[in-house]
């Protein structure tokens, strides 16, 4: 668990930022000068915060009443950078086995294997970092920041530097970390789809202040943070799970709302995903619509409505998941939309936005396509 | 090679590679520091420290030879001080001459250095004190193996300033043949007797030989080290 309370005042920006951040994956999440990149630094020690406190696990790293200040280098994160950082004048397996040379623990030779094993990055063993690809970086980076064998992983927006291909190469490897090895990671975005795929909490930073933080699909249901991401981003994230594929191959996917249909290619069943339901892709209807090609409709209900500067963003109960739709005025008005109205939600396209889809739990590295 | 050179000749040039190789190896850590804090640390008296050092590139060399001879002389202070406590003489020895040599080329060091030290990243020591290396270790397994060419041309610039140190040498140590006769005294001497002019021949020969192999040299080494981090 990761403690965080810091003030910092620079010129013409005051970071005033608190919250925590229990196991999983945790995403700090605002747009460039929010502060994002201050805070993970503040947490590895490479700036210091005017005042306040951080702490990891009950370990201080830094507070500013009791006069602690914990320097870098005994603090045990590993940090990914933006830009790998990777030692130049180190082949790739010296690089990897950097941070363990300072290790006080010393169980790495099984980690090892394990690592590269994760990372795919056995053939750059012998390499040089200088004939390395962008993303064979990358992932060089992530795999020597795990093997400095740390209390946690702080990323600093690992996949901004990188090309799409490079990104869905590498996002791949960020959900085997995520989902096999239990550290705790922070990691800093201004991406929705790479919250969407891989959060599993959200703090969203503006201006120097944390304006909403818990499990990314309550932040992502939320109105007040739809508002935040602009309407074109709003969403909800929902789970589901592959139940089969059928003879025509689309996959059926049970949700806690009912069946959903995806045309998406290497799907297994049993398989995990999540899915991103953009808000301006939901239409709603009173009665079960016929005659429309869309398949997927789902049974729901109001929970509220609220204005936005384009329309109304209307909040849906669908089983024990929320989903969001943004529809006009007039057609809140005529449909006489209230709180606790039964609707029906009709899903445009299984919202597949790019990157939207992850799969977890399952070896298919699949680039997300489908539609309807 | 004895036999092609005099006795003096012969002297003349081991004393002045004994006086470069020393000068520069006693001088590298204390330039490597220097260069380091000059190009990283913000500290009060930073630009005296700079002044200091790119002094003998500016003043007269026999200024700077007057000086230590006041300093470091049998009557100097500091001399004194070393004479009485460690028994270390500088005046009229070789190891004046070698520390002429040192004061000499010590800019020439320390500027070649501190412009590697600038080019390294300091985003990559960072990286490494994430990964757990204290300062002193980021500097020996990073900042380091970086600056390992600019130390290499450092000493060569060093090397051949300290062998072709002539000013403020014979004003501290005097021109005593086997004593304090380095190459560029000895050539000197020999051109001012009659028919020395062969003996300074062959001395500028060597001078031009040994100048040009140390530039081979440091040319060689830094294309070795730059291949080996670019990539293979």
């Amino acid at each position: 668990m990761l403690v965080v309370n810091i003030q910092q005042h620079f010129l013409g920006f005051d970071l005033d930022a608190g919250f925590s951040a229990p196991a999983g994956l945790t995403v700090l999440f605002g747009q460039s000068g929010s502060g994002k990149t201050t805070i993970i630094n503040a947490i590895a020690g490479l700036s210091r915060p005017d005042s306040g406190q951080i702490e990891v696990d009950g370990v201080v790293f830094y507070d500013s009443a009791k006069r602690q200040y914990l320097p870098a280098h005994r603090r045990q994160v590993g940090y990914v950078f933006q830009d790998a950082r990777l030692f130049p004048h180190l082949t790739v397996r010296q690089n990897l086995l950097y941070g363990g040379w300072f290790a006080k623990t010393r169980k790495a030779s099984t980690d090892f294997g394990h690592i590269v094993d994760m990372m795919g990055i056995e053939h750059l063993l012998t390499r040089r970092p200088g004939a390395l690809s962008g993303g064979e970086k990358q992932r060089v980076a992530i795999g020597r920041a795990i093997l400095s064998r740390p209390r946690m992983l702080l990323m600093d927006e690992p996949l901004a530097a990188l090309d799409d291909a490079r990104k869905a190469e590498i996002l791949p490897y960020l959900e085997r970390l995520r989902d096999e090895t239990h550290l705790p990671i922070l990691y800093v975005t201004h991406s929705v789809s790479e919250v969407a795929r891989l959060a599993t909490t959200v703090v969203m930073l503006n201006a120097g202040r944390v304006v909403a933080a818990g499990p990314t699909s309550e932040i992502f249901s939320d109105p007040a943070t739809a508002s935040l991401l602009g309407m074109a981003e709003a969403g909800a994230i929902i789970r589901a799970r592959v139940e089969a594929i059928e003879a025509d191959g689309l996959a059926r996917l049970q949700t806690s709302g009912g069946s959903l249909w995806l045309a998406q290619h290497r799907l297994q069943p049993g398989a995990e995903l999540r899915l991103r339901i953009m808000a301006k892709d939901v239409l709603l209807a009173l009665e079960p619509p016929t005659g429309i090609s869309a398949l997927n409709i789902i049974a729901a209900h109001i929970r509220d409505l609220s204005d936005t500067p384009e329309g109304v963003l209307v909040r849906l109960d669908m089983g024990t998941e929320t989903i969001l739709s943004h529809i006009t005025r007039r057609s809140a008005a005529t449909l006489n939309l209230r709180p606790g109205k039964s609707v029906h939600a009709v899903l445009k396209t299984v919202s597949v936005a790019p990157g939207s889809v992850s799969v977890s739990r399952s070896s298919a590295t699949q680039t997300p396509e489908a539609r309807e | 090679m004895t036999d092609w050179l005099t006795p003096q000749e012969w002297q003349a040039v081991a004393l002045s590679l004994k006086v470069s190789i020393v000068a520069v190896l006693a001088s590298l850590p204390l330039g490597v520091l220097v260069a380091y804090a000059l190009a990283r640390w913000r500290f009060w008296g930073h630009g005296v420290l700079n002044g200091l050092v790119h002094l003998p590139l500016v003043l007269p060399p026999v200024v700077t030879g007057y000086l230590l001879l006041l300093t470091f002389g049998r009557r100097g202070t500091v001399g004194q001080f070393l004479d009485q406590w460690f028994g270390i003489v500088f005046a009229f020895r070789w190891t004046g001459a070698a520390l002429a040599a040192a004061v000499m080329s010590f800019p020439l060091l320390v500027r070649a250095i501190r412009l590697a030290v600038e080019a390294v990243d300091p985003r990559l020591e960072a990286a490494a004190s994430t990964l757990g290396a204290s300062r002193f270790w980021v500097f020996l397994t990073v900042t380091l193996p970086l600056i390992l060419p600019g130390i290499l041309a450092g000493m060569v610039l060093a090397f051949a300033k300290a062998m072709g140190e002539f000013g403020a040498t014979i004003t501290f140590v005097s021109n005593i043949p086997g004593q304090t006769q380095t190459l560029p005294s000895a050539i000197y001497s020999f051109l001012q007797v009659p028919g020395g002019e062969s003996s300074a021949a062959k001395l500028v020969l060597i001078a031009i030989f040994i100048a040009i192999a140390a530039l081979a040299l440091s040319e060689w080494v830094a294309q070795a080290v730059a291949k080996r981090i670019r990539a293979n």
